[in-house]
């Protein structure tokens, strides 16, 4: 059923059966690291150069799924998959051993939650009975497209994030499993004129909190309907604005905010300075920490929203701004 | 409407200035002094070594430029100069090994898109700007001093 604006409340629910997370070594070091499924400590992971090896984290996140939920490939109806790189070149040359159907998405970093809405809207829409969202990113693949290469040698300033090594992937359904997707609320392209491409929380930010006040109008209620409202890549400055927004329309969301950038670095040790960002980086945590958390009960109902910044060094180049995006799904304990 | 996006995008990037930490300018300083005054320390040393080994001051100095790009491109190679400009910012950015680094990097990263599209298209990617505008502002100097010399 449509609701407010821009809503979509499930009738049927749709369930996220299964989930796996592959991370690289720096992740797997931190705070989070026992709870990712697979580590792959090598960066180039065996390949060539930083695109293949992005690519073979999505090829390792299917084999990992498939083999945790025991389904062959034929039985996955469509894949909906993106990254960061241009043309998607880490999805395409990822998934392309499994011939299963694909939609290419690219969503910047909120790829994941743009995937799991869309995902879901299939499953309800009857075309598909099961599927897999999944999203990737990769440090130095991301640092070549959008930065410096990685031998050269410069600051980060400390607003700035550190891109996420790493894939994560849901199998969702309509048959009954304990988690389910409720509701999504789609993301309007947020614009507030920020230029600073080192600082993409603040890009961010106004996205997540209109993403955020949409949600709570569109179904009519308030932050104490969720036990956990989750951001993709906000990071320390990005929260911080964040939760002035929302409070600005009303809304105190500071007890109940939590970002999967924040959770998955520990910025003192790893001198990741704002947080970890990228497409992996809401995936991941999403296909442990989170899924985990919901699955058991502890969470009951959470708002779950990957960020992103909609960044591009020609647009940069012209002088245009960082425009941001954020999708929000509902999922619950049920 | 326009004029409220506009006031609106103005307060906030001014809200999101004060709300983003910025770097201490005296560490940074000091820590760009330390490794600036470093790389110029070793560059006088194989001066003054050159010199002793009975090169003229002209050859001696050349020698060290030699002896400093290359080391800077080993020490890239071993994804060890970047380490040192996180910690020394500007102080290993503006000698010349900063230079030889900007160089060296992309020529590493671009290895994989081929010797001709790769290397050769993209080894500039950071030096580039330098080198043109570097040439260009001599050339103009060049210029003003011919003209001043033809005035005087």
């Amino acid at each position: 059923m449509q609701k407010g604006s821009q809503s979509f409340k499930f009738d049927i629910p749709v369930y996220i059966e299964q989930t796996a997370s592959v991370v690289g070594e720096k992740e797997s070091e931190g705070p989070l690291g026992r709870m990712f499924d697979v580590v792959i400590k090598d960066p180039m992971s065996g390949k060539d150069n930083w695109e293949q090896a992005e690519s073979a984290l999505q090829e390792a996140v299917v084999d990992k799924l498939l083999m945790k939920t025991s389904y062959k490939k034929e039985q996955i109806r469509y894949i909906l998959s993106g990254d960061l790189l241009g043309q998607l070149i880490a999805t395409s040359f990822g998934i392309s051993k499994y011939e299963i159907p694909h939609f290419g998405i690219y969503g910047a970093c909120s790829t994941f939650g743009e995937a799991l809405s869309l995902g879901a809207l299939i499953i309800s829409a009857g075309a598909a009975d099961r599927l897999i969202c999944m999203a990737s990113s990769h440090f130095a693949s991301a640092e070549k497209q959008f930065r410096f290469p990685l031998e050269y040698g410069n600051q980060r300033p400390k607003a700035s994030t550190w891109t996420v090594t790493g894939s994560g992937a849901a199998v969702i359904t309509n048959e009954r499993q304990p988690v389910a997707i409720t509701g999504i609320t789609t993301g309007k392209i947020i614009d507030y004129g920020v230029k600073d491409s080192m600082n993409m929380g603040a890009c961010m930010a106004p996205a997540a909190a209109d993403l955020i006040v949409a949600n709570f109008k569109d179904f009519d209620t308030d932050e104490k309907y969720y036990d956990r409202i989750i951001t993709g890549d906000l990071g320390t400055v990005g929260r911080e604005i964040l939760i002035n927004l929302v409070k600005e329309k009303g809304y105190d969301i500071s007890q109940i905010h939590m970002d999967c950038g924040i959770e998955i670095f520990d910025p003192q040790k790893q001198g990741t300075h704002a947080g970890g960002s990228g497409c992996g980086c809401s995936a991941v945590v999403f296909s442990s920490y989170i899924i985990d958390n919901v699955r058991d009960g502890k969470w009951k109902r959470i708002l779950f929203i990957p960020t992103g910044a909609l960044l591009s060094t020609v647009s940069y180049n012209e002088g245009q701004s960082v425009p941001g995006i954020a999708h929000g799904v509902i999922v619950e304990h049920v | 409407m326009i004029r409220d996006v506009e006031k609106r995008n103005k307060n906030y990037n001014a809200y999101v200035e004060q709300v983003t930490p910025k770097a201490s300018c005296l560490k940074n300083c000091i820590k760009a002094f330390i490794t600036g005054g470093a790389i110029c320390l070793f560059g006088q040393i194989l001066i003054e070594l050159f010199k002793n080994a009975g090169m003229a001051k002209d050859e001696a100095s050349l020698w060290t430029t030699i002896c400093l790009v290359l080391a800077s491109n080993i020490l890239t190679g071993l994804n060890i100069y970047p380490l040192i400009t996180t910690w020394g910012g500007a102080g290993s950015l503006v000698p010349i090994t900063g230079f030889a680094n900007s160089v060296a990097a992309p020529a590493i990263e671009y290895k994989a898109e081929g010797e001709v599209f790769g290397i050769g298209c993209k080894i500039f990617t950071i030096a580039g700007p330098v080198i043109l505008y570097g040439i260009f502002s001599s050339w103009i100097a060049g210029l003003l001093y011919l003209l001043a010399k033809l005035w005087m």
